[in-house]
């Protein structure tokens, strides 16, 4: 699967609490936390992104919280991906249980600049930044989580093992 | 080489005589459970599979957050739940009345024991190594899962080992000690690791105090928090009732691998305070220079809402009244600290000072509702995050303490030492 889009840059431990915040955490319906994402951070980040924009971030994005209702939110409010230096580990498990692909590469983190055009392959875990002609790696996902993919996430993966 | 307490217990639990960092197990969870704004998806994943929960008695949904509700929307939420409740019959359920703070509540009823494997829906799930258990925070379709099916893959993490040494001074408690710890870290220091916190000064520190610090392991990006089981778990389990035999105690190896190990020398440590917006803005409390002055406390929490923090709080309040402007909230984490506290007087104290007490919930630590803060207001809290907007309007501030900073500082208005209180 390839995403492109223009990159929205925010700096590091971008928390829970900014990509949706706590007083809207009485509903889990994606659309109404969509209207939200990212409003204590970048008040008209719903208004302004395109669908198949992304998020690019430093170290530690997702920090605080376990709600779901985060990659929840990005994912629809028409973000196609999160690259970032570093994610935190609950954030990290829950985007590929909700289906949000994040990609961690530092370089890449580094040098894209706000406003550039990207492109990530992400079946080949492979950053190209349009504006500027440079391509990043992201790190590899462990095989596991891409067991867990086949499977159809953790779903499809939940009925595998009670069938056995 | 040997292993570490969290390895070993993962190790246990995947039923292997060991396992190595980075190695992906799938294990067998003890206690599962989740909260009125997390189970609602958990539910959905089970009825979605069509299938019963795992083992009844291994989990737990606990309406904590929004206790009573506080609007229409999430009533709707305790709804979905409590119907699953019924439908599933599920007896680990506690209603608006009997409700705690899930942290506070799971270990202070005896469902939490050593070399338990436990998964929450909630990030501070790790609060509960404090009696030697593996516990970690999670989403809640992970948590889903596990009701499912009992159990969860774990990524095995390194061990930080930290090692605390020296006698603690006066005021300084197991809050003042996770937050010079993060202020050392920083928020990523544990990133993907398991914190296993020991030396003097931790087997000296009381179980409340040992709760407070693996409650925020998560804030330093730590899968867990952990103390190994000494005489005093064993004697808070008797007193719960919870008999030796029913429990495993796991603890490291001498040998044991850790990716970092950290002294800590306790006798250098003041009261600290996190300045806003990170926990790892600490700094020892004569360090703050500035005057600081607050709109806003609040004691209570799953970090610092057990009955010795009451107490703490209490011994400074008493005789004194809360600084005009300021509101002083303090809201008992359970049921048991609440009846306990006004056994005590504790109220009677609060209320001469001019505080509000609440029934238990998490109330203002998450900006929901109760003691949500205005554009420009500053917060002292004894919560655990002090993250932009987290108590309520993005323009207001939030600095971290302990009850006794808290409490001394709702009588000065500013952010004092507790020494300014009672010399
Ligand atoms: S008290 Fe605060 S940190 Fe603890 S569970 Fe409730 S909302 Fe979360």
């Amino acid at each position: 699967m390839k995403f492109s889009g223009r990159a929205w840059v925010y700096g590091d431990n971008v928390d829970t609490d900014v990509i949706i915040p706590a007083r809207y955490l009485n509903t889990s319906d994606a659309s109404e936390l969509a209207k939200h994402c990212m409003e204590d951070i970048d008040e008209n980040f719903v208004k302004k992104i395109k669908k198949g924009d992304m998020i690019v971030a430093g170290y530690n994005f997702g920090s605080g919280s376990s709600r779901e209702h985060a990659p929840i939110a990005i994912k629809a409010s028409g973000v196609s991906c999160v690259i970032a230096k570093s994610f935190a580990r609950i954030f990290y498990r829950n985007s590929f249980n909700m289906g949000l692909p994040i990609f961690e590469s530092s370089d890449a983190a580094d040098d894209i600049k706000d406003a550039d055009e990207i492109e990530v392959d992400a079946d080949r875990g492979v950053i190209k930044n349009l504006t500027t002609g440079k391509i990043y790696k992201a790190t590899p996902i462990p095989e596991f989580m891409q067991e867990l993919i086949n499977a159809g996430g953790l779903f499809g993966y939940a009925k595998e093992l009670l069938n056995k | 080489m040997g292993m570490a307490v969290s390895q070993k217990i993962l190790a246990n639990k995947s039923k292997k005589d060991r396992v190595d960092f980075g190695e992906i197990v799938l294990a067998d969870v003890d206690l599962a459970f989740a909260n009125d704004i997390t189970a609602p998806i958990s539910v959905d994943f089970v009825k979605k599979l069509g299938v019963d929960v795992f083992d009844k008695d291994k989990i737990a949904l606990i309406p904590d957050h929004f206790t009573p509700n506080k609007d229409i929307s999430s009533a709707n939420q305790c709804k979905v739940m409590r119907d699953f409740v019924k439908e599933k019959d599920i007896p680990n359920y506690w209603e608006s009345g009997e409700v705690g703070i899930e942290h506070a509540l799971l270990p202070e009823q005896g469902y939490v024991k050593p070399g338990m494997l436990i998964v929450g829906a909630d990030s501070h799930t790790c609060t509960h190594g404090a009696l030697g258990a593996f516990a970690t925070g999670m989403g809640s379709t992970d948590v889903g899962f596990a009701f499912a099916t009992g159990k969860s893959w774990f990524r095995v993490p390194e061990s930080i080992k930290f090692v605390y040494n020296g006698k603690r001074n006066r005021w300084v408690g197991g809050k003042d000690l996770i937050l010079y710890t993060i202020g050392k870290i920083g928020v990523a220091g544990a990133l993907y690791k398991s914190m296993e916190f020991s030396g003097d000064a931790i087997r000296e520190l009381p179980m409340e105090d040992r709760l407070t610090m693996c409650n925020m392991a998560i804030e330093a990006g730590g899968k867990n928090g952990i103390i190994e089981p000494d005489d005093v778990t064993f004697e808070y389990l008797s007193e719960r009732g919870v008999l030796k035999d029913s429990y495993e105690v796991f603890k490291s190896d001498e040998d044991a691998d850790y990716s970092d190990i950290v002294e800590i020398d306790v006798n250098e440590i003041e009261p600290q305070v996190a300045l806003p917006h990170l926990p790892e803005n600490a700094k020892g409390i004569s360090q703050i220079g500035e005057d600081i002055k607050i709109d806003q406390a609040f004691i209570g929490s799953c970090t610092n809402g057990r009955i010795t923090d009451l107490r703490i709080a209490a011994e400074i309040l008493k005789n004194n009244k809360v600084a005009k402007y300021v509101r002083l909230i303090v809201i008992p984490a359970t049921v048991d600290v609440y009846k306990q506290a006004m056994k005590e007087g504790l109220f009677d104290i609060f209320l001469e000072a001019g505080a509000v007490v609440s029934t238990p919930t998490c109330g203002p630590c998450l900006g929901g509702y109760m003691g949500i803060l205005a554009d420009g207001e500053v917060a002292i809290s004894t919560s655990n995050r002090n993250f932009v907007g987290r108590m309520g309007s993005k323009k207001s501030f939030i600095y971290l303490s302990s009850p006794a900073v808290a409490a001394a500082s709702a009588i000065a208005g500013k952010i004092i030492s507790p020494d300014e209180v009672i010399r």
